[in-house]
């Protein structure tokens, strides 16, 4: 198995600790993430997946847990120079391209900002020359540069958040929902060149999506959250294949494919969290059904789904 | 079958700072009763604003009917006055936006904002109203509906909100039914809730509903009809089985093959590149042509009419010429033709 750039150990991020209007919305997830793959994280809108990105890249101080980045902690006190390190081997693109770009700044600026804080540019031309550079592997040019973020359309600045986020020379990228505002013909484009950079700088992903078609395209492997929780974790094919978990079930069975055939049969599946019916005390934890593949499952579930993939072999 | 609504030849243009910007340039479609017609095509391919323009809701100050007509019951919607039209939009024709948290008032109780349109177009007691008003949200599936016909918008959910604006544009059992976008704010399970609802209704009611969607799964799922809209004009419409399983546009080529499909492996997507023509100064000939690899000498000086692919499949494109050179459309395009009786790549029923 390939090594392990990230893990995430039992992770929580409660907000409003301690008060009456406390929210978990990130409660104990566990997961490791591997030299030059992509994980997706899919699930509905409040199931924690942003807030899970943003604790691992630190944008939130984790309420209980760890974050392993090459078996080093992301939180817990840092000096400024550990910190800034850190930083540079982890980037940020999100979801909203016109919310994320500072418009009263030229893109040179934008893009410039972390070659400026970390101190890679030898002179005023060596930094115009990496600009020009990032431009040019995103797809833009450089007489892009010069010109403010209102300029640009949708999937332009999309790019240019990419850039940025190469400006550093990364490792390891979270991109949240870096093609949700973006309409259908130009998702293709950027999804293409975020592959494309893949291959040639050997980056690792973490893809945070609700569009399941595309993140089944991007992912080698697919975390399906739940209310804070992951419930299902496999390669992406294995999870469209044999999706264990009833609220993956549910959540495949109700995407509308570009089929019309495929339209007219397609049954869905509801979700109904009273299914699983555990008792009190009863072990839920992710177990692993087959190699790779885990489910939040119960002891008594886990020996019903080992029963049934045996039945299907 | 019966045709309920029939835009002919609709341009229309907006005035701004920057000069006229031809929006809809030369539109024609019909709508059959108790059909869906789906609209796609990419942000500023004019089909908000298509519909926008049936329902008379643009901004008379900056836009301009430049010619055609809207004919609704005998009558050229562009023509009405606004008393008149008052009359139509909300009764004959309504319209579900697309995001349920902002087209709810969120001063007012949801039943009031439902009997509003009952009251102001059917003489009907307030009392009667209030009852048609809970018989509406049971209809649309909302839990005890005498209670929360007192709760205000921000005490529901954004599935409900949309289930709550789908109450109101049916409240007086409109003939057509706009739906712009009505789940792209949605989860995909609540999005699959709510189509089935609207399938639902639209079989109880039997109206017409347009829908406009840039998402082809909704659209596969819920339209009978599909038109397909670039830069401002209608590029291929046709039955969904025409456009899915022998689309003949190179728009809806590339629409259909850049969506990755769950059962093709790691294949490259087909991004369409560039992006959208300026609309303030459209192309001459057809507006895909400077983004398409099918594009011939004739796509850049003139556009392309209509060709006939059959009585209900029509597209607009040069390579439909009886002169054009046969072309051969992406592998996934192909792919789908294998599966469609009549396209040249038909391989016999698969199933």
């Amino acid at each position: 198995m390939a090594e392990k750039l990230v893990e995430i150990k039992n992770l929580k991020q409660h907000f409003n600790a301690g008060k009456a209007n406390e929210v978990k919305a990130v409660d104990g997830i566990s997961f490791d993430i591997y030299k030059g793959e992509t994980l997706g994280l899919v699930g509905e809108s409040g199931c924690g997946k942003s807030t899970t990105g943003r604790s691992i890249i630190r944008l939130y101080d984790a309420t209980d847990g760890q974050v392993l980045y090459e078996g080093e902690s992301v939180h817990g006190k840092k000096n400024k120079k550990d910190l800034k390190k850190f930083n540079r081997k982890m980037q940020m693109i999100f979801q909203d391209p016109y919310a994320s770009l500072n418009q009263r700044m030229k893109v040179m600026d934008i893009i410039a900002e972390g070659i400026d804080i970390h101190g890679l540019a030898k002179d005023a031309n060596d930094r115009k020359k990496m600009v020009y550079d990032l431009l040019e592997t995103v797809g833009l040019n450089k007489e892009h540069a010069n010109r403010y973020p209102h300029e640009f359309s949708g999937g332009q600045r999309q790019r240019l958040g990419i850039a940025r986020a190469l400006a550093v020379d990364p490792d390891f990228i979270i991109a949240d929902e870096p093609i949700s505002a973006l309409d259908v013909s130009i998702q293709a484009q950027v999804v293409n060149l975020l592959k494309e950079l893949q291959e040639e700088k050997g980056l690792t992903y973490l893809f945070i999506a609700h569009d399941l078609s595309m993140v089944k395209y991007i992912s080698d492997r697919i975390g399906v959250m739940y209310f804070g929780k992951l419930v299902e974790l496999a390669p992406a094919d294995e999870l469209y294949e044999n999706p264990m978990h009833p609220y993956t079930q549910s959540l495949l069975s109700a995407i509308p494919l570009p089929d019309p055939n495929y339209e007219r049969n397609r049954t869905r599946k509801a979700y109904d969290p009273a299914v699983h019916n555990y008792v009190d005390g009863e072990d839920v934890k992710m177990r692993e059904v087959s190699p790779n593949h885990f489910v939040d499952c119960s002891e008594k579930e886990f020996a019903e789904i080992q029963e049934h993939l045996a039945a299907k072999k | 079958m019966e045709k309920i609504l029939q835009v002919k030849d609709l341009e229309l243009s907006f005035h701004t700072f920057g000069g006229e910007v031809k929006a809809i340039r030369g539109v024609n479609f019909d709508l059959y009763k108790g059909e869906t017609l789906a609209i796609v095509g990419e942000s500023g391919s004019g089909k908000s604003v298509t519909t926008k323009s049936i329902m008379r809701l643009l901004p008379e100050a900056t836009s301009e009917f430049k010619n055609g007509e809207i004919l609704f019951g005998g009558r050229d919607l562009t023509k009405l006055s606004d008393k008149e039209m008052q009359k139509i939009r909300g009764k004959d024709i309504s319209m579900i936006f697309q995001d349920p948290m902002t087209s709810l008032n969120p001063t007012m109780p949801i039943g009031r904002q439902i009997t509003e349109p009952i009251l102001k177009h059917q003489k009907i007691s307030k009392d009667e109203a209030k009852k048609v008003a809970i018989d509406l949200l049971r209809l649309v599936g909302m839990p005890k509906p005498e209670l929360r016909m007192k709760q205000y918008p921000h005490q529901f959910s954004g599935g409900q909100r949309q289930r709550i604006v789908i109450a109101i544009a049916l409240a007086c059992n409109p003939q057509i039914l706009i739906a712009d976008e009505p789940t792209t704010a949605l989860d995909v399970t609540i999005q699959a809730q709510i189509l089935e609802l609207m399938k639902d209704l639209q079989k109880k009611i039997d109206t017409s509903i347009i829908f406009i969607t840039h998402d082809l799964g909704v659209v596969a799922n819920v339209a009978d009809r599909v038109a397909v809209m670039y830069g401002g004009k209608i590029v291929e419409i046709g039955t969904v089985d025409e456009i899915f399983y022998n689309p003949q546009h190179p728009y809806t080529w590339g629409l259909l093959s850049s969506m990755p499909s769950m059962d093709a492996e790691d294949a490259k997507l087909y991004a369409i590149p560039g992006t959208p023509p300026d609309l303030l100064d459209p192309p001459k000939g057809d507006a895909f042509a400077l983004r398409s690899e099918y594009a011939m000498k004739i796509d850049m000086e003139q556009p392309p009419p209509f060709f006939k692919v059959s009585d209900t499949h029509m597209a607009a494109t040069w390579l439909l010429h009886p002169e054009a050179p046969a072309v051969e459309p992406p592998e996934m395009v192909i792919e789908r033709m294998k599966k469609f009786p009549g396209s040249r790549y038909y391989e016999g029923s698969a199933n």
